[in-house]
Order: structure tokens, then C-alpha cells, then sequence
């Protein structure tokens, strides 16, 4: 086993880690630095992977924007109300119940009882370098790529209309 | 277990770890981190599927996810926002009327 691989083994643990303990904190803030933790060992194991776009990506995108949003968010709406304290809704046992029977269904999913089918020859990393992946996505999937923007567009009307339509009703 | 479906045990793990917080958790802005969660489970298993057959395909799924979780992120923040200004309250529990 190589560093490469027990380094990969250490980020999945700790993106696995990052996910449980989101579950038990108690705070939001502990809860979006366990998510931070989560990300950035994705990272990590998209890193070991050989996918260092998507590694990078992931830091500046989910940990550089989504994240840091959150987190102003967190401290912007810090009210101690009942929801810090009292952690689980009534739905924890039914929750438990239907999580667990969902991983197990996965599981046997994913797990045929041997390995995937092979890869084809022509597997490997080197479709992930910035290159080949910039010329596939303008030149296979510009139309994706263009209502990509459309989405965006959308996303930030929506979210000035959310603000304003609301706040004129209750000041 | 070969090393893809190691990462696809880890990708259900996240994507189960995020489903049981949206399900049990109270708080709202909780809730949508576990989403984030649940999205970088699906994250990994496209980019595990990607490196597995060689395609590019995977990795153009990945960053079109990107981009959406970013715009569902800008409007449910004013969403949660507008509901906290509301009730003064972010706890879920308080919007049990709500139907559907």
C-alpha cells in the first residue's frame, strides 16, 4: 500500500468523520465547521484521485463560497431560540429507521459480491488535466455550459425577489 | 473491495449521513448544510464513475453541480432568512402549518 493510498484512506475517514459529527453538534457554526472539515477532505481525496480540477473547484467553490456564505449567515441570524438546545425533531426514530435501510440497500447495490467491471484502456487521469477537460466542455458541451448562465441569471432574480418582495410586506 | 467501490461505500455514507440530518435535525440552516452534504456524496460517486470508465462526461456533471448548488445555496439563504425574520426563530418546528 502507498502513501498515495493510505492518504486517500485518511481523507474518506475524514469526510465520513465530518459527516457523523454534523449530525451530534449542537450549534450550527460547529455544524459548518464539520462541514468545512467534510469538504476539504473530499478535496484531499480528489486530490489522491488525480482529478485536481474538481479538487480545486471543490476548495474554491463549496469551501471558498458556499461555505463562507453559510457562515456569515450563522452569525448574521444568531438567535438562541429552541432549535440549538433540543437538537432532533420528532421525525429521529422514523429518521434512523429509513437512513439505515437506505444504506443497506446501497450497499447491496454497490457490493455484487466481486469488483466492478474493468475499467477501458483508456482509463486513467489524464482525461482530468485542464486541457482536454476545457476543450470537452466547450466543444461537447457548450449548450450545457449556456444554460449554466441562464440558471445563474435566474437564481440571482429569484433571490432579489425573495428579499424584496418580502421585505415590503412586513418592513 | 478494489478502490472504486471503497469510494462509492464512502460516497452512500455521505449521502445517507446528509439525508438522516435533513430528516432529524431541527435547525434550518442545519438542514441545508446536510443537503450540502448530500450533494458532495453525489459529487464523489460521479467523479469515482468518471475515473472508473475514463470519460470525461463525469467530470462536465461535476462542475454543472457545482454551479447549481451555488444558485440553490443564493436562494434558500434569503428563504431561511425571510422565515427567521418572520418567527424570530429558525427552528423548524415552528412551521408545522406549512402543507406539502
Amino acid at each position: 500500500m502507498s502513501i498515495g493510498d493510505v492518504l486517500l484512506y485518511f481523507f474518506a475517514a475524514g469526510a465520513v468523520l465530518g459527516g457523523l459529527l454534523m449530525l451530534v453538534a449542537r450549534h450550527p457554526m460547529r455544524v459548518a465547521l464539520a462541514l468545512i472539515a467534510a469538504m476539504l477532505s473530499l478535496a484531499g481525496v480528489y486530490a489522491m484521485l488525480g482529478v485536481h480540477v474538481v479538487a480545486v473547484f471543490q476548495v474554491l467553490i463549496y469551501v471558498g463560497a458556499v461555505m463562507v456564505f453559510m457562515v456569515f449567515v450563522i452569525m448574521l441570524l444568531d438567535v438562541r431560540d429552541a432549535s440549538f438546545v433540543r437538537r432532533y425533531g420528532h421525525m429521529l426514530a422514523p429518521g434512523i429507521v429509513a437512513g439505515s435501510l437506505l444504506l443497506v440497500l446501497l450497499a447491496m447495490l454497490a457490493m455484487p459480491g466481486d469488483a466492478l467491471p474493468p475499467a477501458p484502456a483508456a482509463s486513467g487521469s489524464d482525461g482530468f488535466l485542464v486541457q482536454p477537460f476545457s476543450v470537452a466542455f466547450l466543444e461537447d458541451y457548450w449548450l450545457h455550459f449556456e444554460l449554466t448562465s441562464v440558471l445563474l441569471l435566474a437564481a440571482v432574480i429569484g433571490a432579489i425577489s425573495v428579499i424584496k418582495g418580502r421585505g415590503r410586506g412586513d418592513g | 473491495m478494489d478502490r472504486a467501490q471503497f469510494l462509492l461505500m464512502v460516497s452512500m455514507l455521505l449521502f445517507t449521513t446528509g439525508l438522516l440530518g435533513v430528516m432529524i435535525r431541527r435547525n434550518a440552516l442545519v438542514m441545508l448544510m446536510c443537503m450540502e452534504l448530500m450533494l458532495n456524496g453525489v459529487i464523489l460517486s460521479l467523479v469515482t464513475f468518471a475515473q472508473h470508465s475514463g470519460t470525461l462526461s463525469g467530470a462536465v456533471l461535476v462542475f454543472l453541480v457545482f454551479v447549481v448548488a451555488a444558485a440553490e445555496i443564493a436562494i434558500a439563504i434569503p428563504i431561511v432568512m425571510q422565515l427567521a425574520r418572520q418567527r424570530r426563530t429558525l427552528d423548524v418546528e415552528a412551521w408545522r402549518e406549512l402543507k406539502g
